[in-house]
C-alpha cells in the first residue's frame, strides 16, 4: 500500500484468481455484504488458464477499504491471487443489448446514423424489432438509451464489467510456482515490498 | 498405571470395497483423533452405526446439546492443541453448531465437524431435517465443503485437517449426505494433505523485515511487547521467551495470550485491554517501540484507536497479512508463522536490560495494588469478592491447573487474577464472547488434557445456558471441578447500566436454581458457600474430590471489574474506579 492512500472513494477492479469450488461465490460475496460495500458488477468467466476462474469485481471505495476487502478475499482457501486496480490501470468494457421496433428504425434514416456513430451492430433483425448491440464504456453504452429512448426502446440491458490489467503478464508462470509445495519468492510476493504492484500477497 | 499405546487400525486394503463411513473413520484415526465429542440423528445414522464397532480406541463423547459438543470441541483443541472433531446430525443438529463454529472462527480454533446430510436427491427439496448447512455456515468455517460421493472423502478429509490446523487456524465443517456415508467404493487409501495450490498457510519470511523490527528494538528506549493467543498458536512458547529474555522487554497480553509466558515471569507485566492492568495499558501511550506477537489488536484491548500508541513505532508479527494494518498501521510488517520470525529476530537483537522502564511498570502496579488489588483479593470484612475465590484457587492450585472461564464479570476476575504456570492454561471465549462456553470447553479441555485439573470458572448467568452438559459429565465420567461464582446478577451488564445507564437494571436479576441439588440429580457432588471462613475449605474440597464437584460461592452482587478502560476512551484514559 502505498504511504499516502487516497481517502477519496473511486471505482475500483478487483480481479480475483480461483479455484472452480462450488459456494466460492457467496464466499466471495459475503465478504462485501458482510460490510455492507455494494458490489457494482460482477463477472465470473474462465481465465487463461483451464480450470482456473477469473472474478471481476467493480466496488466504489477508498483504497484503505479496498485493500483489506482484497486480503479477506485471497485469505479463502480457493482464491488464488487477488488484485485492485482504478480504471486508469485497467482496460475493460461492458456489453449492452437494445431492443427497438423495426419500423421506426426502418423508417427513420436518422437512427441508423446514430446507431454507426454510437458503434452499434445490429444482431437480430426481424419484422417487429431489431437488436442492437453495443460495447464499451459506462458513459458509451448509457448514450445510446438516451439516443434510442425517443425511438421506441424497448429493451435493455447490459453485462457485467470485464477488464484486463495492463500491466499484468497473466497467471500461468504463478499458478506454476503455486503448485510447488515451496514456491520461490517470485511467488511469494511480499505485498510490503511490492508495494507499488498494488499486487497483494503471497 | 500402565497406559496403552493408542493403537490406529490398520487402514484397509487397496481397492476393498469400504463405505463413506467407514472411510471417514479411517481418516480420523489416521490423522490421530482420539476423541469425538457428538449427538447423532437421522442423517448421520450410517456413520454412528460404522463407529459402532469400529477397531481401535476413538473415544465417543455423548453431548447434551450440540452447542455443547462444539464448545467441547474447541476446549479440547484449545488445551490440548490438536484438532477438536464434532459429529452432529443435518438440519438442528448443524444448525445447533452454528454459535460454536463463529466462536472458534473468531478464536482461530481448529476443528473438524461433520454434520449428516439428507440423500443427495432430496437436496433442495425441503426434506425432512435439511437446512442450507454449506450456506449457512459459510461466513462461519475457514472452510466448509459438501460431500455427495463416497470417493472424495479421504481426500476432503486429508483438506479438512490440514485447513483446519495450518496457517491461522480454524473451524472447517464437512457436509456428508447421507447416500455417500452409506456408498461403497473401492478403498484407495488415504494421504495426509500438506499442500494446496490455492492455500498459503504462511509466507516465506523475508530477513529485510526482521532486519528493520531489530533495528528499531535495539534503538528503542521504552520498548513494550503486546502478546496474543498467536504464540501458543504457533507452540511458539519457548522462542517468545527467548527473545524477551534476552532483549529484556517489557510484555504484556492479551486474554487468549495469557499462559504463554508464565505469570510470575518477571517481565511479565500483566493484562492489556478494556479491563487489563493499569500500567501496560497506560504505558502503551508512553512506550517508543511497540512489538505485537501474535494478537490482533482487538478493539477491546485498543479502545479508542486514534488515541492508540500514536507516539510509538509499530512492529507487527502476525501469520495473517489480513491482520497486519487492519486497526493498528505497522512501520514494520513482519508477516510470517512467529516460531520461525521470533528466533530470527532473537538473533539480531542485542541483550539488554530496561531496569529503569521496567520499575515504571512496577510503580503503576503498585497504585493498581492500592485502589483495586489489595481490597479485590484479601478483603477482610463484608461479603466475598470473586477475586479473593480466585486468589484461594491459586494458593491451592499453585498455578498448574487449567482454568476454564464463562463470560462476563468472573472471566474478567479469573483472567486478570489466575495464576497460570503452563500455557494452554486459560481457555475462555475471547471473540465471540459467548455465555455458555464454559461448562462445556471445560469437558473438552479434560479429554484434551487428561492429567490436569480443570477448574470451570462460570457465571450463575452463563451456567445457565449449558447446564444440560452436567449430563454429559455424568455420563462420561470425566472429571471436571465447576466453580460458580454466584452475584444472582447478569453481572457484566449490570456493570455497565450502573455505569453508563444510571442504574436503570434491566432485566440483569437472574434468579438461579438449587444449583447443589441441579448436580445432585445428576450424580455430581456439591457444595454451596457463603461465607469467607469456609471458602478454603470448600475450594479443598472441590480439588481433593476424587471426581466433578460443583462449588457455589455466592459473592458480593454489586461489585464491578476494575481498572476499566470505558468504551470508546482511549487506554491511557483507564480508570481505576
Ligand atoms: C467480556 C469480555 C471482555 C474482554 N476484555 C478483554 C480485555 O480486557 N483484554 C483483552 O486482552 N481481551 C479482552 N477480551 C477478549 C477480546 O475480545 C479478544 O478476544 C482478545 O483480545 C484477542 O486476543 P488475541 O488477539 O491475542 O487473540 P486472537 O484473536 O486469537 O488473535 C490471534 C492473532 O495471532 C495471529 N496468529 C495466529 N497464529 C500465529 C502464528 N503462528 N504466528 C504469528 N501470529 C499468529 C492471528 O493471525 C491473530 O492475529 C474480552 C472478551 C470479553 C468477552
Ligand atoms: C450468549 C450470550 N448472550 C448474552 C451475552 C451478553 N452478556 C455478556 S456478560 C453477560 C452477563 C453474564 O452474567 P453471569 O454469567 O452471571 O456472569 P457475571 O458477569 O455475573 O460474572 C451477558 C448477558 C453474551 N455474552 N453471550
Ligand atoms: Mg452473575
Amino acid at each position: 500500500m502505498p504511504e499516502q492512500a487516497p481517502i477519496e472513494k473511486q471505482e475500483y477492479n478487483i480481479t480475483v484468481y480461483t479455484e472452480n469450488h462450488v459456494g466460492l461465490l457467496n464466499r466471495i460475496a459475503m465478504i462485501f455484504t458482510r460490510r455492507k460495500i455494494n458490489i457494482d458488477s460482477l463477472n465470473v468467466s474462465p481465465s487463461e488458464i483451464e480450470g482456473i476462474h477469473r472474478f471481476n469485481i467493480v466496488i466504489n471505495e477508498t483504497e484503505e477499504v479496498v485493500s483489506k476487502i482484497a486480503r479477506q478475499i485471497e485469505k479463502q482457501v480457493e482464491v488464488l491471487k487477488v488484485y485492485f486496480n482504478t480504471n486508469e490501470d485497467v482496460i475493460w468494457q461492458e456489453m449492452a443489448l437494445y431492443k427497438v421496433p423495426t419500423d421506426i428504425i426502418a423508417e427513420k434514416a436518422k437512427v441508423e446514423r446514430l446507431l454507426r456513430e454510437n458503434g452499434a451492430r445490429a444482431v437480430v433483425i426481424r419484422k417487429d424489432y431489431t437488436v442492437f448491440e453495443t460495447t464499451g464504456h459506462r458513459e458509451e453504452t448509457d448514450n445510446l438509451i438516451k439516443v434510442l429512448q425517443p425511438f421506441g426502446l424497448i429493451e435493455f440491458v447490459r453485462s457485467a464489467r470485464i477488464a484486463i490489467i495492463k500491466g499484468s503478464d497473466g497467471f500461468n508462470r504463478k499458478l506454476r510456482e503455486f503448485e510447488r509445495a515451496e514456491p520461490g519468492q517470485d511467488a511469494i510476493e511480499n505485498e510490503f515490498l511490492n508495494s507499488r504492484d498494488n499486487v497483494f500477497s503471497m | 498405571m500402565l497406559t496403552q499405546e493408542k493403537q490406529a487400525p490398520a487402514l484397509p486394503e487397496t481397492d476393498t470395497m469400504i463405505s463413506g463411513s467407514q472411510a471417514l473413520l479411517h481418516a480420523l484415526s489416521v490423522e490421530g483423533v482420539d476423541t469425538i465429542f457428538g449427538y447423532p440423528g437421522g442423517a448421520i445414522m450410517p456413520i454412528y452405526d460404522a463407529l459402532f464397532d469400529f477397531p481401535g480406541n476413538m473415544k465417543h463423547v455423548l453431548v447434551r446439546h450440540e452447542q455443547g459438543g462444539i464448545h467441547a470441541g474447541q476446549g479440547y483443541a484449545r488445551a490440548s492443541g490438536k484438532v477438536g472433531v464434532v459429529f452432529a446430525t443435518s438440519g438442528p443438529g448443524a444448525t445447533n453448531l452454528i454459535t460454536g463454529l463463529a466462536d472458534a472462527l473468531i478464536d482461530s480454533t481448529p476443528l473438524v465437524c461433520i454434520t449428516g446430510q439428507v440423500f443427495a436427491h432430496l437436496l433442495g427439496t425441503d426434506a425432512f431435517q435439511e437446512a442450507d448447512v454449506i450456506g449457512i455456515t459459510t461466513p462461519v468455517t475457514k472452510w466448509n465443503y459438501q460431500v455427495t460421493d463416497a470417493t472424495e472423502i479421504p481426500e476432503v478429509l486429508a483438506k479438512a485437517f490440514h485447513i483446519a490446523r495450518t496457517g491461522r487456524p480454524g473451524p472447517v465443517l464437512i457436509d456428508i449426505t447421507k447416500n455417500a456415508q452409506l456408498q461403497k467404493f473401492p478403498f484407495q487409501g488415504y494421504k495426509r494433505c500438506d499442500h494446496i495450490r490455492s492455500y498459503r498457510p504462511k509466507p516465506i519470511v523475508r530477513k529485510e523485515y526482521i532486519e528493520r523490527a531489530a533495528e528499531l528494538i535495539n534503538s528503542a528506549k521504552k520498548p513494550f511487547v503486546l502478546w496474543g493467543q498467536g504464540v501458543m498458536l504457533g507452540a511458539a512458547e519457548q522462542e517468545f521467551r527467548e527473545f524477551l529474555e534476552k532483549s529484556g522487554i517489557p510484555a504484556a497480553w492479551t486474554i487468549m495470550g495469557a499462559g504463554a509466558l508464565p505469570s510470575d515471569h518477571p517481565l511479565n507485566v500483566g493484562m492489556l485491554g478494556m479491563h487489563g492492568n493499569y500500567g501496560p495499558n497506560v504505558m502503551t501511550n508512553e512506550c517508543d517501540v511497540l512489538i505485537a506477537i501474535g494478537m490482533r489488536f482487538d478493539d477491546r484491548v485498543t479502545g479508542r484507536l486514534d488515541k492508540y500508541a500514536k507516539q510509538a513505532k509499530i512492529i507487527h508479527l502476525d501469520i495473517d497479512p489480513a491482520e497486519i494494518d487492519k486497526n493498528v498501521k505497522t512501520t514494520v510488517p513482519v508477516w510470517g508463522d512467529c516460531k520461525e520470525t521470533l528466533p530470527l529476530l532473537t538473533q539480531l537483537v542485542e541483550k539488554k536490560q530496561h531496569t529503569e522502564w521496567l520499575a515504571k511498570f512496577q510503580e503503576f502496579e503498585q497504585q493498581e495494588i492500592d485502589a483495586v488489588i489489595r481490597e479485590e483479593l484479601f478483603p477482610t470484612s463484608g461479603e466475598m469478592t470473586m477475586g479473593e475465590v480466585i486468589q484461594q484457587l491459586n494458593e491451592l492450585t499453585k498455578g498448574e491447573a487449567i482454568i476454564v472461564t464463562d463470560v462476563g464479570q468472573h472471566q474478567m476476575v479469573a483472567c486478570r487474577y489466575a495464576k497460570l504456570n503452563h500455557t494452554r492454561s486459560n481457555i475462555t471465549s475471547g471473540g465471540l464472547g459467548t455465555m455458555g462456553f464454559a461448562l462445556p470447553a471445560a469437558i473438552g479441555a479434560k479429554f484434551g488434557a487428561e492429567d490436569r485439573t480443570v477448574v470451570a470458572v462460570i457465571g450463575d448467568g452463563g451456567v445457565q445456558m449449558t447446564i444440560q452438559e452436567l449430563g454429559t459429565i455424568m455420563q462420561s465420567g470425566v472429571d471436571v471441578k465447576i466453580l460458580i461464582l454466584n452475584n444472582q446478577f447478569l453481572g457484566m451488564v449490570r456493570q455497565w447500566q450502573e455505569l453508563f445507564h444510571e442504574r436503570r437494571y434491566s432485566f440483569v436479576d437472574i434468579q438461579s436454581p438449587d444449583y447443589v441439588t441441579v448436580a445432585k440429580g445428576y450424580g455430581i457432588s456439591g457444595r454451596s458457600v457463603n461465607q469467607r471462613a469456609d471458602l478454603n475449605d470448600a475450594l479443598k474440597e472441590m480439588l481433593e474430590h476424587p471426581g466433578s464437584f460443583l462449588l457455589e460461592v455466592m459473592v458480593t452482587k454489586e461489585n464491578n471489574v476494575f481498572p476499566m478502560v470505558p468504551q470508546g476512551c482511549s487506554v491511557s484514559e483507564i480508570r481505576l474506579k
